[in-house]
């Protein structure tokens, strides 16, 4: 029998991230309402973003900091809710009648 | 300067759009702020819209609203990675008027009710953001900043429905115990079948539809899975705890791809197609975590006050929206009427919902979020049920049956949950839903 706690093992999702993504419309605007401050990154041990995000915008770069692009953002607030790193990510929402577009959510 | 408008309602949500509709219908001048392109463009949710709540707002809205199916069989599932237990609640009435529960697409329902706030004259501005409070000198809230030019917009009363981030309860002060905590995550894929082979796998006709909720298929991070059908769609997805997913290292569609591929959900989805991924934070912390819901010219309704209810075989949100929603424009119509829209003026929007099921559901529940999203209801008990339920049902001749208790027994051993513990839960859990 196998049952009880299971061991988190992640499961390989049956779909690349960016067809995932290609199912949601964005209607980008020019400036980005998420600006993150990659220097804090830098000393941030967690980095939560990267995991939590639902649209994979937190890169890990090589030199320990974080590299983001708010273009395909849910503008859910995951990302400044497990942030841990004061001052690192400045959050507003899109101008008005920009951002994600759910249609059949 | 006169304001142009009485009341302006801040998201057009199922809280605001309730808002604005009770508030014109009562005779004010209401603007009804969107962020969005259109209302339901920001918004989704895992599943279900009860509509008893809009009987009489909106009578016989079920021959209008934009309703996908009629669910008309509701499941609990506990889960392991490779069992699970289920216990499912069919209804033939629940499939005729006036209905129980309702998939939608937030895009179509919200923009039906906001339709009938402007049909009872409120005033829909869409694709405009409020960027911030208006406060006199004594800090009293006066109207809101847009991010439009000259955007300003002045009224007696601002009535925030802008969701579960609500930026205007924070800038208001409200939010005196927030908490990261406090807030789950949830994401989901809706996946295309067309209607004859959801008829088909799932056994339902017509509109019927079927709704599980699932406990124990979130790979140890608090939270729950689920899956339910649309009209030719599926949708599936998590929902877990936003601070425990950051720490486990496993992402939201690695969640989500772990319980499509669950022997008891597997089958059902085979060869769908992703029509929409979609991900949005949730208020689930409950009626210790909400903010204070009025303050001098503000109240507060919807996600942006976390009217959610999310007590584990109780899940609901949309309806706690409106009914918030539909308090507040009432509040708003007495307290303009009267001339009195502070704090003091405000105070009967409190007192009604704890009259109704808004916060009365709430205050009962308050325990529910801490006894759901603990480790023995999230991983032990599941492998607890789910082993005890496999056994007594594995049938071991010669061996004669073991009996109930013995297993039970086994079982709490297996899963090192003291007998104490067990006691205390069930004792709370009765307290909480009995």
């Amino acid at each position: 029998m196998s049952g009880g706690a299971e061991p988190r093992r992640p499961v390989v999702p049956d779909l690349a991230f960016e067809d995932r993504m290609a199912t949601v419309e964005f209607r980008v605007a020019e400036k980005a309402h998420i600006v993150v401050d990659s220097d804090i990154c830098r000393s941030c041990t967690t980095k939560a973003c990267v995991t939590a995000c639902p649209a994979n915008l937190f890169v890990p770069t090589a030199d320990g900091g974080v590299l983001f692009n708010y273009e395909q953002c849910f503008e859910c607030g995951t990302c400044y809710l497990v942030c841990n790193s004061e001052g690192a990510l400045t959050w507003e929402y899109p101008l008005g009648g920009h951002g994600v577009v759910m249609r059949s959510s | 300067m006169a304001e142009a408008f009485d009341v302006v309602v801040v998201g057009a949500g199922p809280a605001g759009s309730a808002a604005a509709l009770v508030a014109a219908r009562g005779g004010l001048r209401v603007c009804l702020l969107e962020r969005g392109p259109f209302p339901g463009s920001k918004n989704m949710y895992g599943g279900v819209t009860y509509g008893r709540v809009l009987d009489d707002l909106v009578p016989r809205w079920w021959d209008e609203a934009p309703v996908q199916r009629w669910v008309t069989r509701r499941s609990t599932m506990i889960a392991t990675g490779s069992q699970s237990v289920t216990v499912e609640v069919q209804s033939e009435a629940w499939g005729a008027p006036p209905y129980n529960g309702a998939t939608m697409f937030r895009s179509e329902f919200d923009q039906w009710l906001a339709g009938k706030a402007e049909a009872a004259g409120a005033v829909l501005v869409t694709g405009t953001t409020a960027t911030g409070l208006r406060r006199d000198g004594l800090g009293r809230v006066t109207g809101i900043e847009t991010d439009r030019p000259d955007g300003a917009v002045e009224a007696k009363l601002v009535i925030a429905c802008d969701g579960v981030n609500s930026f205007l309860a924070k800038e208001a002060g409200l939010y005196a115990n927030f908490s990261s905590e406090h807030f789950t995550l949830g994401a989901k894929e809706v996946l295309h079948l067309g209607k004859e082979e959801v008829d088909r796998r799932f056994g339902l006709v017509d509109r019927q539809g079927l709704d599980i909720e699932i406990v124990g298929l979130t790979q140890g991070i608090p939270g729950g899975a689920f899956l339910y059908t649309n009209l030719e769609s599926v949708s599936v997805g998590v929902v877990v705890s936003v601070e425990a997913l950051g720490r486990s290292g496993v992402r939201p569609e690695e969640l989500i791809a772990g319980v499509k591929r669950h022997p008891s959900v597997a089958p059902y989805l085979r060869g769908a197609d992703l029509m929409e991924y979609s991900a949005h934070v949730i208020p689930e912390g409950g009626f210790d975590t909400m903010p204070k819901l009025a303050t001098d010219g503000l109240l507060v309704a919807g996600d942006a006050g976390a009217f959610c209810l999310a007590a584990g075989v109780f899940l609901e949100g949309v309806n706690f929206a409106i009914g918030s929603g539909r308090a507040a424009g009432e509040t708003a119509v007495a307290a303009v009427a009267a001339g009195d829209t502070s704090t003091l003026g405000l105070a009967a929007y409190e007192q009604s919902m704890a009259r109704s099921f808004v916060l009365a559901d709430h205050k009962k529940m308050r325990r529910a979020p801490e006894i759901i999203l603990s480790e023995r209801m999230q991983l032990q008990y599941p492998g607890l049920l789910c082993d005890v339920a496999e056994q007594l049902f594995t049938v071991t001749n010669p061996t004669p049956k073991p009996g109930l208790l013995r297993l039970l027994r086994r079982g709490r051993r297996r899963h090192g949950i003291p007998l104490a513990g067990l006691v205390k839960d069930g004792y709370v859990g009765w307290r909480t839903f009995g």
